[in-house]
C-alpha cells in the first residue's frame, strides 16, 4: 500500500503551517518563538555575558552554549521527564554546530552565549524548529551573524518524499520511513545540519535534500519577515 | 557591471541580506563582502553615506566604545586601583592614578576612596581587542554616586532618553527636581524625594518603551505635567 495522501490532507512539498515572532521574551537580550504546525519553540538568548565555570573561558574565542529542553506534558502520549537527558543532550550539542558556522565567536572572547530552547508543544520536528527559532533570537541579540539558518525536516514515508514529517508520519507502518532533520544557510545553500533516521536510497536522498533546499529558502523569507516586522511597528505613530 | 543598491536608506534589514552589489560600494560595520555583493552581517538599519554602507544596531547588548561616558560598579579593589562591572560580558580597570587627582600614599587603603558596591560615573579611555575596558574618573562631571538608585535600561534607547541636546532627560530633571544621570550602557541614575524620584524612574521607562512614538516629547511632556501639576517647556524640540 503506497502513501498517496499525507495524513493531514497537505501537499507533499508543503510545510504546516507557520507562524512566527520574535522578541517575546522581555528579559532576555533577544528571543523568538516559531510555530510550524503543532510543534512550538521559544527561543531565549542571554549574552555574550560572563562566561562560568572559568575553566571553560578561552582568551581567543567564545562559546555558544545551547540548552535544548522538552516540557514534561509535551509531546504525545507519555510524560517527558523533566531535566536533561540523553537525548536533550545531543540536540543541545547538534544545534550548537548547527548556529556555529554563522556566527563570530572571536568577536567575544571570554564570554558565552546562551540559548535556551523550550518546546511547550511538541508534533516532530522540534530540533528544527528549535534551531529556526534560536537564529532568529540570535539576530535580535544583535550578534554578527553571517547569515540566518533555517531548518526543516524532510524524508520518505513509503514511497513519498514529503517535507516537514509529523509524528503521525515519522510512526507510520504500513511502509518503511526515513526522517532527516536539515539545517541551511539559506543564502549561500550550505548545510550546518544533516542527520537521518531510517533507511533511504541515494537517489531519494538527493530528491529530499533538494526539497530542504527549497523549503529552507521559504522558513527564510518568514524568519525575514518577523525579524522586520519587530522594528516596523515603531514606525508607525500613535 | 552592475552596481546598485538594493535596499532603501533606514530599512531595516537581516543578517544574509544582499544590500549591494559591485565593488564601487564599501562594507562598513555590520557588513561583509561577499564576491561583488555587500551582505548585512546583523540585524538593524541600513546607513548609506555616499559609497559606504553600514548598519546601525537596534538590539542587543551595550558594545563599549572609548569616549562613553558610563555608570560602573566597584566588584574589587585591587593592589593600585579598581575593577569594575560595566554591564556587558567584560569587567572595567581604573587604576589609581586615572580614579582621584588627590595624592595616594603608598600601601593606602584604596577602599577608603572607592568601595566595594559604589557606583561611579566614569569615562572609558580605552578597549582593548579581549574587549577590557579602561575607565577613568578625570574630567568634568565624573565621580562617584552617594545615594539614589540606579536603573537598567536597553542601552540602544539611551539616545532616546537623552534626546536632542539633552532635552528629553533636562525636561524630566526640571518637572522632577532629580538629579540624573544616563550612562552609555544602560545604567541610569536617579536622586530625588522619593515621590518624585519614582515618576522620573517610571517616566524613564516610559520613554524606554515608547521610544518608537514620533512626537514623544511631547507626550512625555504632557505626561509629566499630569502627574507633577508643573507647567514644562521644551528646550528643544527633538526628533
Amino acid at each position: 500500500m503506497a502513501y498517496k495522501k499525507r495524513f493531514d490532507g497537505r501537499g507533499f512539498d508543503e510545510t504546516r503551517p507557520i507562524e512566527t515572532k520574535v522578541g517575546i521574551i522581555k528579559k532576555a537580550d533577544g528571543s523568538a518563538m516559531f510555530k510550524i504546525g503543532n510543534t512550538v519553540a521559544y527561543a531565549a538568548v542571554y549574552g555574550p555575558r560572563e562566561l562560568h565555570p572559568r575553566f571553560l573561558q578561552n582568551p581567543v574565542k567564545g562559546l555558544l552554549r545551547v540548552h535544548y529542553n522538552m516540557m514534561p506534558f509535551s509531546g504525545h502520549g507519555e510524560r517527558v521527564r523533566p531535566g536533561t537527558s540523553r537525548r536533550g543532550k545531543e540536540i543541545s550539542m547538534v544545534t550548537e554546530k548547527a548556529l556555529i558556522p554563522v556566527l563570530d565567536l572571536a568577536e567575544f572572547p571570554n564570554a558565552v552565549v546562551d540559548v535556551f530552547i523550550e518546546l511547550p508543544q511538541t508534533d516532530a520536528g522540534t530540533r528544527c524548529a528549535g534551531i529556526t527559532a534560536a537564529s532568529m533570537a540570535l539576530a535580535d541579540a544583535g550578534l554578527n551573524m553571517k547569515d540566518l539558518v533555517a531548518a526543516v525536516a524532510v524524508g520518505r514515508v513509503d514511497d513519498q518524499i514529503v517535507v516537514d514529517l509529523t509524528y503521525d508520519e515519522e510512526a507510520y507502518e504500513d511502509g518503511t520511513v526515513a526522517d532527516i532533520p536539515v539545517a541551511v544557510l539559506p543564502n549561500s545553500g550550505k548545510v550546518t545540519l544533516l542527520q537521518m533516521d531510517g533507511e533511504l536510497k541515494r537517489e531519494d536522498l538527493k530528491k529530499a535534500l533538494e526539497k530542504a533546499q527549497k523549503t529552507a529558502k521559504d522558513i527564510y523569507e518568514v524568519q525575514k519577515k518577523a525579524l522586520k516586522e519587530r522594528f516596523k511597528a515603531k514606525e508607525v505613530p500613535k | 557591471m552592475t552596481e546598485e543598491i538594493k535596499v532603501n536608506e533606514k530599512e531595516v534589514v537581516v543578517p544574509g541580506e544582499t544590500l549591494a552589489t559591485g565593488m564601487g560600494f564599501l562594507p562598513s560595520k555590520g557588513t561583509y563582502r561577499e564576491g561583488d555583493n555587500i551582505i548585512a552581517a546583523r540585524l538593524g538599519m541600513v546607513h548609506v553615506d555616499r559609497k559606504v554602507i553600514k548598519i546601525i544596531p537596534l538590539s542587543g547588548i551595550y558594545q563599549p566604545k572609548a569616549g562613553d561616558v558610563i555608570i560602573a560598579k566597584i566588584i574589587d579593589v585591587l593592589m593600585s586601583g579598581w575593577k569594575l562591572e560595566t554591564n556587558t560580558a567584560y569587567p572595567a580597570m581604573m587604576s589609581m592614578k586615572d580614579a582621584t587627582s588627590e595624592y595616594i600614599a603608598k600601601g593606602a587603603d584604596l577602599r577608603r576612596y572607592f568601595d566595594v558596591d559604589e557606583y561611579v560615573v566614569a569615562k572609558i579611555t580605552n578597549v582593548t581587542t579581549q574587549n577590557l575596558i579602561d575607565l577613568t574618573m578625570r574630567g568634568p562631571g565624573l565621580r562617584k554616586l552617594r545615594g539614589g538608585r540606579v536603573i537598567k535600561v536597553n542601552s540602544n534607547k539611551v539616545p532616546r532618553i537623552i534626546g536632542k541636546h539633552g532635552s528629553m532627560i533636562s525636561m524630566v530633571k526640571n518637572a522632577t527636581d532629580c538629579k540624573i544621570i544616563v550612562g552609555q550602557n544602560g545604567l541610569v541614575w536617579v536622586d530625588g524625594e522619593p515621590d518624585k524620584e519614582k515618576i522620573a524612574v517610571d517616566t524613564i521607562k516610559k520613554i524606554e518603551e515608547e521610544s518608537h512614538v514620533s512626537g514623544l516629547t511631547d507626550l512625555i511632556k504632557s505626561h509629566l505635567e499630569k502627574v507633577t501639576g508643573k507647567k514644562l517647556e521644551i528646550t528643544e524640540k527633538g526628533e
